[in-house]
Formats: structure tokens, sequence, C-alpha cells
């Protein structure tokens, strides 16, 4: 059996007296593409930066590769946070993607996608703006690195993103709701580039409400609700009939957005 | 009764001398002042709690006192504690810890409007704190907060009025004596007003020009 990219096991997450996590066990196999669905407040989001070590998980361990992230088991049941650089060793294998983009608004396209590997890997300029430039044409926009991302559209911003998280060779990269700030126009560039990636082999972990890419790309969808994994498991399988009637709730909600086809 | 300003040629030596004087304290103490604000603001953020919660009683009491308050208990209140300073140093001293704790809250303010996830996205590729810091806080603080900074610049260069009070030979002493010694009180302050005015219009001017340059670079929106 391959080692899975992404192991969470039994993680709860609170927010002062609100757990949005009840207890999430998952596994995210090696080059597959997971799809994390679920209304609004079920924690998916929560979950996802709880991968990215943006929160740190009230109780439980998360593997990344199969190291331990944030935190060690003691033995005795309780846990000791890493070291800051033991953690940063392991987050490096991940890359983020998120709904704002969070380009940094003071860099080039290129200065985003090549800052860390100039301030973090301590590469040459010439050889980072070489690298930075290749992963900008990977995601189509060779022509656009000396553009600030005010200069961008959303979708460019998107994949000047991508391209950023790309550049440092992560072992994983993390979605959350990509698309969720795009015009709908905007969003098909984005999916495509998501599309490729995946067509790639690359391990993604994906927060999205594209029904539709999430049926067609994922090869894992996992359905969470009010912070519990209700289901998890292939398209096929999750979408198909019998349909679990939280999830049929929840699809007729699309049938207006262009997800008829599906529900 | 006639308005002669005769006073500024036959006083050239002594007003240039005052103006560059204005000119010297000012630009000093506002240049530590950014430095030592933007340290209180930093160490509010990330350092210590007692060492935050003692560094907010500094601003607190700061901002809570009038500077000529603040000035006269240096000058005069100081050799009580065994700190006897001349008038130039005491006036730049003071004039550095009063615009210290204005600039840190106008730093702790731009500490807090770059977006968190700038920080986060920053975290994600795995910059450590300083060079967040240096890489994507501060050139985004520099856009957010200049013009606050220039504007509290302004105001330090009125302020250096003050010090005339502890006899730093400034504009305002030097000028106003020579109008009370030559009986000529509305040349003498008239003369001040444009002389501020013409240091105020400079360092608007070359705020703008700062704020033009680095316009290119506004918050990107989707």
């Amino acid at each position: 059996m391959t080692r899975s990219a992404v192991l969470v096991r039994d993680v709860h997450k609170s927010f002062g007296d609100v757990e949005v996590l009840k207890g999430i066990d998952l596994a995210v196999p090696q080059g597959s593409t997971t799809c994390l669905l679920g209304p609004s407040g079920s924690g998916k989001s929560t979950l996802l930066r709880c991968m990215a070590f943006l929160e740190e998980t009230t109780s439980g361990t998360i593997e990344i590769n199969g190291q331990p992230l944030g935190f060690a088991e003691t033995g005795d049941g309780r846990r000791t946070r890493l070291p800051a650089g033991d953690i940063r060793k392991v987050r490096s294998r991940i890359g983020m993607v998120f709904q704002q983009f969070n380009l940094w608004p003071h860099m080039t396209a290129l200065g985003n996608v090549t800052e860390a590997l100039v301030t973090v890997r301590g590469m040459k300029r010439k050889e980072a703006n070489a690298k930075g430039e290749a992963q900008l044409a990977r995601v189509g926009l060779g022509d656009r690195g000396h553009h600030y991302p005010s200069e961008l559209s959303g979708g460019q911003q998107q994949r000047v993103a991508i391209a950023r998280a790309l550049a440092l060779e992560p072992d994983i990269l993390l979605f959350d709701e990509p698309t969720s700030s795009l015009d709908p126009e905007l969003t098909g560039e984005v999916l495509n580039v998501m599309r490729e990636l995946a067509g790639g082999g690359m391990t993604m972990v994906v927060v999205t409400h594209e029904i539709g890419f999430a049926a067609s790309v994922g090869d894992k969808i996992v359905f969470l609700d009010q912070g519990k994994l209700l289901l998890d498991g292939p398209p096929s399988e999750i979408f198909g009939a019998p349909r679990h009637p939280r999830l049929q709730q929840f699809l007729e909600t699309y049938l207006d957005r262009g997800a008829a086809t599906l529900v | 009764m006639t308005l002669d300003f005769g006073l500024i040629v036959q006083n050239l030596p002594e007003i240039l001398a005052a103006f560059w004087m204005t000119i010297w304290i000012w630009i000093v103490s506002n240049i530590l002042a950014v430095a030592f604000g933007f340290a209180v603001a930093t160490l509010r953020r990330y350092g210590p709690g007692w060492l935050g919660l003692l560094l907010r009683l500094f601003v607190e009491v700061i901002r809570g006192t009038p500077f000529l308050v603040q000035l006269f208990l240096l000058y005069f209140g100081g050799p009580f504690i065994g700190l006897s300073l001349d008038p130039i140093p005491a006036g730049l001293l003071g004039m550095t810890v009063y615009a210290t704790a204005y600039y840190s809250e106008i730093f702790r303010a731009g500490y807090n409007a770059v977006p968190v996830g700038h920080v986060e996205a920053a975290e994600c590729v795995g910059l450590t704190r300083g060079q967040i810091i240096r890489r994507i806080l501060v050139p985004e603080m520099t856009m957010l907060v200049l013009p606050q900074c220039v504007n509290m610049a302004i105001l330090m260069m009125k302020e250096t009025a003050i010090l005339s009070i502890i006899t730093v030979p400034e504009l305002t002493l030097v000028v106003g004596a020579i109008g009370s010694q030559q009986y000529a009180f509305v040349e003498a302050m008239f003369l001040l007003a444009l002389f501020y005015w013409f240091l105020v219009e400079v360092s608007g001017f070359l705020g703008r020009i700062a704020e033009a340059r680095l316009s290119k670079f506004r918050f990107a929106h989707s």
C-alpha cells in the first residue's frame, strides 16, 4: 500500500467554545486529487488550514509524507509542539492557494513567484528568475512576469498564486476555494490549470464549490457536515445512487447554479 | 505704521543659522522617531506581554500630555533625577520621544492593516518571522502609512517652535528675539509664518512624490 501524502487522525479543532472539527480521519493518497465539499460552516476550510498549519489542531495528528506536522505524540497520550525549524521543514512540502490569492502587492508576478526561492532557498536571483518564468509559463502567464498584481485580472492573479506555490516544488498542493472570488468567466482558466496539474500526478486537496470540477477531476470526494466527515469515496460512489440524503439536500442547492447535470 | 522687512537683511546670518537649526533638529528627531516608533510597534506586536504593556503605557503617557509640559519636565525637571541636558540635546530628545509615541501608533495601525492572508501566504512558502516583517509587512505597510507619516512630519515641523521655551536657538526664538529687540513683532511673526509654511510645503511636496512612486503597488482587487 502506498504511503498517504496527508494522513489526518482524529483531528479536533475548537475556536473558543465552538468545536469546528469533531474528530476527522482522512487519508490523502499520493498523486490523487481529493475534493472537500460541504455546506458553509462544515469545517472544510478549517480542515484544509490545519493541513497547512495555518490553524493548530486542538487534538489529533496530521502527517505529511509520514512526518508529523506541528506536534509529536509523546506516548502518554499527550503531544508536544515541534521546534519551529522542524515545522517549517514539513510545511515546505506543502503549497497553499487561497481564495483571496494573497499575492504581495509590492512585488511583480515574477517577484511573488521567486520570493521564497531567493529568501528561503537562497537561490541566486538569475536562477530564481529563470525558474519563476518557467512556472509562470506553466500557468499560461509567461508574458506577465513584470506586471504587478493590481495590473492583472483575478484569474491571472490566482494563476500567479498557483505558480508561486509550484515554484517551491511541493509534494502536495492545497486549494482553499480557489475560484470563489472569481467571475464565472475567469473560473475556467484557473480550473484548467488545476486540471492539468491533476493530470500531471500532483497530489491536491481542494476545498471547492465547483461540484462539476470535483466530479470530473476528483479521485476522491470527501463530504463534511457540521464538523464531521460524512462521506469519503470515489466520485462515482459518492455522487451515484443511492445518494446520502444530506448530500442530496446539499446538491439540490446547486440545481440553479449549473450542476443540474449531476443532480 | 508700515511694515519694515529690513530686519531680515540686517540679521540674515542669525536667521539662517536658526533656520538650519530648525531643519536639523526636525530631520534628526523625525528619523530617530520613525526608527524608534517602528521598534515600539514591532515589540508591542511580537515582544513579550509585559514589554507590550510597558510600551503601551509609554505611548499613552506621551500622547496624553502636552509637548510643552513634557519639554519643561525634561529640561527643568531632568536635573532632579540627574539628567542635566543642554537646550539642544534636550530639545532633540524631547522631540524624538514625543514623535516616537505617535509614529509607533501609525505603524501599529499599519501592521494591522496588512491583510492577514498576505502573512499566511508568506508563512506557507517558508519565510521566517523576521523575513516576513522585512520582506512583506514593512514594504506593504509603507504604502499604507506614508500619508500619515508625512502628516506627522509636518506637525513635528511646527512643534519645533515650542523648543524656543527651553532656549534652543531655532527660528521662533531667534526671529522672535530680533522682533522684540527692534519693536517689529508683526514683521517677525509674519516672517516666521512664512518660514514654517515654506518648510511644510517642501515636506508635503516630497511626500507627494514618494506617494506617487509607491502608487503602482496599490492593493490588488479581484
